[in-house]
């Protein structure tokens, strides 16, 4: 299948005072048109300086990454908001939704910045969260849902621009094991319809929803295994078993 | 995004603090309403000083004799007589520039009606007089020059030597006064004119004609002028020049060698009146001043709340960058947000100073003028406080990383 996300032997050095810190030591890494990867890797081996530049919220020192076909590692601020704004959906682990701003409110900013009208943007946000299988709240702010439920209108928010890849930063680190298991039933059902997703988590069980597990150390690729993606949840942990 | 978009977001996000924000705007609503309320007294006590004076007359100057000195004491203005009949008339005809010109004998005498009796000042004058002093009749007419050229027992009465002696809204046109034990006919009363700038009621006097004064009230001296002389010159512009004029045809007519002072006075009221003007003028920017920096202060308090509440949204400023914000779009935000503030401030005070302008008016009798043009300068100044210091806080929330953005705790 065609690439939509190809690294090309990226390096990443940030400066500490007179340190320099190499968080990506040229790294190659290509993910195809509805692929699901998984990055593991230990705290400090690279994996979210990674995906920071996946994400388009960062530039590689050096080398090349080209998001379906188009070269974005020199592109200026603004080229780079827009990339995020069209392209891709950001998950994250601590969900980050506004605060005192409704559900339906914190989905449509995306599209307020992508000009949509008013509307229109009601209409998509609405649909979005019903695509998550929250129709029923939408003017419930943050503080009134459930933490999975807050990570879906996350990920209502980062669908709501039919991005072409959505990236999942330790999307289960703050939930439970149930609402978990929620959470990336929604994300391989979003895969299953052809979605790009990237996912950064250190728990194995949740890796093994994605077909492919790339693990990282010391801001290399430690390894790069494809395989079937197990069913959703309990399937690493029933394997172990006898 | 469109300019209302970033409006609907800043007053959402100021409307979640309200406390805060209408704390943080206060110092401009202060700020502005000490403004509003200072320049609306201001004007009021320039406009007060400017009718005072128009109400003396325009483009004026008030000619007195000089002052006598025996053996070391000076005896004060105009009590040496030094202007004689012939210097007005030279004033009048040789003298450019100068419209009008007429005499001024005072005295103060008892006036009597048929019921109650009042001493007022007892003035003899020109019809020339009413002119140059801008004083038009309430009711009746002025006396005539051939009145003044007959020597005519008429008076031209102050609104309130008329009430004093016949009633308020009395018109005693055509009744006999008596001055001085003599019967003077009633042709006319002028119209109220109210106080001079230093408090002296104009309209406590009558007037009669300078022939029939010199006759039967004060006899006086011959060919000096026992009063001082009320020159009005052709236009405001004109007054100094004319000044000048009258001052080097006087001092030739006394043949005053170049080094011997003036022996009369001439006083020149159009100055005063720019005199005094320029003093409340000087007092309303002073006060305007103290304000403004009031102003400043609060634009002070803008910044500093802006950039707690950027520190505070670092994380919200992190989201908004990854789903697509843009510096600028930041920017906007955060700068729309502190001109929200100033602005609402901005109009709160111009109510607030009206309010406060309007109460301490009422209260000591200040007199109070408000001009639209001020009200505009105000808010747009808090506008600009806002642009001003909301613009660094929010440029450094434009420029935040936005992987620490999300990463702050």
């Amino acid at each position: 299948m065609e690439p939509l996300i190809v690294l090309d032997r990226v390096t990443r050095i940030y400066r500490m005072g007179d340190v320099e810190v190499r968080a990506l030591d040229d790294v190659s890494l290509s993910v195809e048109v509805g692929g699901f990867v998984a990055i593991m890797g230990a705290s400090g081996s690279g994996k979210s300086t990674l995906m920071n530049l996946i994400g388009c919220l960062d530039r590689p020192t050096s080398g090349r990454y080209l998001l379906e076909g188009q070269e974005v590692s020199r592109l200026g601020r603004d080229a780079l908001a827009e990339i995020r704004n069209r392209m891709l959906g950001f998950v994250f682990q601590s969900f980050n939704l506004l605060t005192r701003t409704s559900a339906v409110e914190n989905v449509e900013l995306p599209l307020i910045y992508a000009g949509v009208p008013a509307a229109e943007r009601r209409r998509r946000a609405a649909e979005a969260l019903r695509r998550v299988g929250l129709d029923g709240r939408l003017d419930h702010h943050p503080s009134q849902l459930s933490g999975g439920q807050q990570q879906r209108v996350a990920i209502a928010r980062a669908l709501v621009t039919q991005p072409r890849v959505i990236l999942a930063d330790e999307p289960t680190g703050n939930l439970d094991s149930r609402t978990s298991v929620e959470v990336m039933a929604l994300l391989t059902d979003l895969n299953a319809a052809g979605l790009t997703v990237v996912l950064v988590t250190h728990e194995p069980d949740i890796a093994a929803c994605a077909g492919r597990v790339v693990r990282m150390q010391d801001g290399r690729i430690h390894s790069d295994e494809r395989r079937a993606a197990a069913a959703v949840g309990a399937a690493a942990p029933r394997e172990a078993r006898p | 995004m469109s300019l209302w978009e970033t409006v609907r977001i800043a007053v959402r996000a100021l409307s979640r603090n309200t406390l805060r924000s209408f704390l943080t705007a206060l110092g401009i609503i202060i700020g502005v309403g000490a403004v509003i309320a200072m320049v609306a007294i201001g004007e009021g006590a320039k406009a007060r000083v400017e009718e005072a004076f128009a109400s003396m007359g325009t483009n004026l100057l008030v000619l007195m004799p000089g002052s006598s000195a025996s053996r070391g004491v000076f005896g004060g203005s105009g009590s040496l007589p030094t202007l004689t009949w012939a210097d007005l008339k030279a004033i009048q005809e040789e003298v450019t520039d100068v419209r009008q010109a007429a005499p001024y004998l005072r005295t103060t005498a008892q006036v009597v009606s048929e019921e109650q009796n009042w001493t007022t000042s007892v003035c003899g004058t020109t019809p020339e007089y009413f002119d140059i002093r801008s004083w038009p009749m309430s009711s009746g007419a002025a006396f005539t020059s051939s009145d003044v050229d007959t020597g005519a027992k008429v008076a031209v009465l102050g609104r309130t030597v008329v009430d004093k002696l016949y009633g308020p809204n009395a018109d005693p046109v055509g009744q006999a006064v008596r001055i001085k034990n003599m019967p003077f006919q009633v042709v006319g009363v002028m119209v109220r004119k109210g106080q001079s700038p230093t408090g002296q009621d104009y309209d406590d006097a009558v007037l009669i004609p300078v022939s029939t004064y010199r006759a039967k009230i004060q006899g006086g001296l011959q060919n000096y002028i026992a009063g001082s002389v009320f020159v009005s010159a052709v236009s405001s512009d004109a007054t100094a020049r004319t000044e000048r004029r009258v001052r080097a045809l006087l001092r030739d007519r006394h043949h005053l060698s170049p080094e011997a002072e003036d022996d009369f006075q001439i006083r020149n009221l159009t100055e005063i009146a720019s005199a005094q003007q320029e003093g409340t003028r000087t007092l309303t920017t002073l006060l305007a001043s103290i304000a403004a920096v009031s102003l400043l202060v609060g634009g002070i308090g803008i910044m500093n709340i802006m950039l707690v509440s950027v520190t505070e949204r670092t994380r919200e400023i992190g989201v908004r960058m990854a789903v697509g914000a843009k510096p600028r779009h930041i920017l906007a935000q955060f700068l729309v947000e502190a001109l929200s503030l100033s602005v609402l401030g901005g109009f709160a005070g111009v109510g607030l100073g009206l309010l406060a302008a309007n109460r301490l008016a009422a209260q000591f009798g200040w007199p109070m003028l408000m001009r639209a043009d001020i009200i505009l300068i105000a808010l747009g100044f808090s506008g600009l406080v806002g642009v001003g210091f909301g613009l660094y806080p929010a440029h450094r929330a434009s420029r935040l990383d936005p992987i620490e953005a999300l990463r702050y705790e």
